[in-house]
């Protein structure tokens, strides 16, 4: 089983970016699931969304202690929660960041999610959309394929340009 | 189609696929997306429904029992307080023998204030005539909404049918979902006792203690006899559409030691924990209550050790669930009281229950010194 964390700020897309992951998995012919920390989410409050993908069907329910890999959609959250908490040796740490992020002993990886967001103005209440982007730097670092990826954002979204962000961020991922 | 949706939303295509005729809900959390969604279904188009707003869940289940006596198919959901608001007309629906489908967002009860996961809100509906099951999966909540209908409808039944998936942990959690064209797997309804404006009758008038006493005793009689007709439904389910279900499910029960029972999302996890005591060389099994009423026969668990979690209580009694099974088995039990007000319980926490089993005494998970 691999088991994703993904850490943002309500509004951001954090739990969407869990749910297209998931279905990019399901694609692939993986078990999946995705849920939101079941708290009172606020917008611009940091929360965690958690992604499960499986060989078997997922049984477990509870949250993700022991995460084999941490997404940061939100840099700032950084400052005010420990994104590395429980982290398993060796795991893998992807961060939406211009420059990139050096975390020891974990396979550290950065890319401009915001930045590629605001090129193509794929903004949404004048929120810049994360969570397209970021399943293309995941296909680009293996954890769904890119014909899955492409195909979950297709069949959640219509416009056009959050495939292209997908698209640009597998390229720009710096790993 | 491989599709991916909350627990929520499957209940909500569930309903899209059966079309009841009509559908009145009140929204809370956390059950608030069955009824947004059963709600833009109807004004999309999609789904050719009344779909009547009420002001209170006490008129949510009043407008069902209004269209169902005149022979409609009805639906609604709710959850936790919603659901102890409906209270008298939950007694009304059943008494009155009218096949209402509800959904039932597992909360806890406040105060204190509190919107998560707990079993006590069905529970205190256990005593109605109302036939209730509690699911694990997304599938299964949607496989056993479709189902409820046909269930409820039969007229060897003809009581109302409550389908419980746990908040959040279920309501909001995203899993896979196929979704299924149920076709004559359910059939037109017909009432027997539907009004007739051909045929004048008079109904909820005053009614004899002889009378009063007949009617309680055909309720029993019916839902004795749904067991067969769920026993019947879930085949048939399970040779058009490939998915098994049961009155319990059992995991690993067969040469178990000790086996852990729960309901509900915990119920799905504690395989889990089964996995990890036999690693360990622990003879575990789990077993899943999925149906509370009718309630299962649960002779596989003479002669075993038992640990009941409960996601319930009793004041000044016990876990329901243990005090049920303790009554049929005849054997003390480990009752294990975790997840109230949608405490955290984990795969570890349920192999350490079952690690430290006292049997015959009750113990409250995350509360010292209680065993």
């Amino acid at each position: 089983m691999f088991e994703i964390r993904i850490h943002s700020r309500g509004g951001q897309g954090g739990v969407t970016a869990a749910r297209l992951l998931a279905l990019a998995a399901i694609y692939d012919g993986k078990h999946a699931t995705a849920a939101p920390f079941y708290g009172a989410e606020r917008r611009g409050a940091p929360i965690v969304s958690f992604v499960r993908i499986d060989d078997k069907p997922v049984r477990i329910y509870s949250q993700i202690r022991k995460p084999d890999m941490v997404v940061v959609l939100d840099a700032s959250v950084m400052d005010v929660v420990d994104v590395l908490s429980g982290l398993k040796e060796g795991g893998k740490v992807l961060v939406n960041s211009r420059q990139k992020r050096e975390f020891a002993g974990f396979k550290s990886a950065s890319v401009d999610l915001t930045g590629i967001a605001l090129k193509e103005n794929l903004v949404v209440s004048g929120s810049p959309i994360l969570n397209t982007p970021v399943i293309g730097a995941l296909a680009k670092m293996g954890i769904v394929s890119v014909d899955s990826a492409k195909k979950a954002i297709k069949e959640m979204f219509t416009d056009e340009r959050n495939v292209r962000v997908a698209e640009t961020a597998y390229q720009e991922l710096i790993a | 189609m491989k599709k991916i949706a909350t627990g929520n939303k499957a209940v909500a295509e569930a309903v899209k696929q059966i079309v009841p005729d009509v559908v009145a809900a009140y929204p809370i959390t956390p059950q608030t997306e069955i009824v947004e969604q059963i709600a833009e279904f109807v004004t999309g188009g999609e789904l050719k429904s009344r779909y009547i707003p009420v002001e209170s869940e006490h008129s949510a289940m009043a407008a069902c029992i209004g269209a169902s006596i005149t022979g409609a198919r009805t639906f609604t959901a709710t959850s936790s307080h919603g659901l102890l608001y409906m209270h008298e007309m939950t007694n009304w629906a059943a008494g009155a023998r009218l096949p209402v489908v509800m959904a039932n967002v597992n909360r806890s009860i406040g105060p204190g204030w509190n919107i998560w996961a707990e079993h006590t809100d069905a529970l205190q509906e256990r005593d109605t005539g109302w036939l209730q099951v509690y699911v694990s999966t997304v599938q299964e909540a949607y496989d056993a909404t479709i189902m409820a209908f046909r269930i409820a409808e039969h007229h060897d039944v003809l009581l109302p049918v409550m389908v419980n998936l746990d908040g959040f942990v279920l309501s909001h959690l995203m899993q896979p979902l196929d979704t299924i064209e149920v076709g004559d797997f359910i059939p037109p309804l017909s009432l027997p006792h539907a009004i007739d404006t051909n045929n004048p009758a008079g109904y909820g008038g005053l009614t004899g203690t002889d009378q009063h006493f007949l009617m309680r005793w055909d309720m029993e009689r019916s839902i004795r006899d749904s067991v067969k007709v769920i026993e019947e439904t879930e085949k048939e389910f399970a040779r058009r559409f490939g998915r098994e279900y049961g009155f319990t499910e059992n995991y690993q029960c067969d040469d178990a030691e000790v086996i852990v029972v729960a309901m509900g999302t915990l119920g799905k996890e504690m395989e889990v924990a089964v996995d990890l005591l036999r690693k360990e060389g622990v003879k575990a099994g789990s077993l899943r209550i999925r149906w509370l009423r009718p309630f299962p026969n649960l002779s596989i668990l003479k002669g075993k050790e038992v640990v009941i979690i409960d996601r319930d209580y009793s004041f000044g009694r016990g876990g329901v669930l243990a005090t049920e099974i303790v009554a049929q088995t005849k054997e003390d039990v480990f009752s294990v009281i975790a997840g109230l007000g949608g405490q955290e319980v984990t795969y570890d926490d349920i192999a350490d229950f079952v690690r430290k089993r006292q049997v015959g005494k009750e113990f409250w998970f995350g509360v010292k010194d209680n065993v």
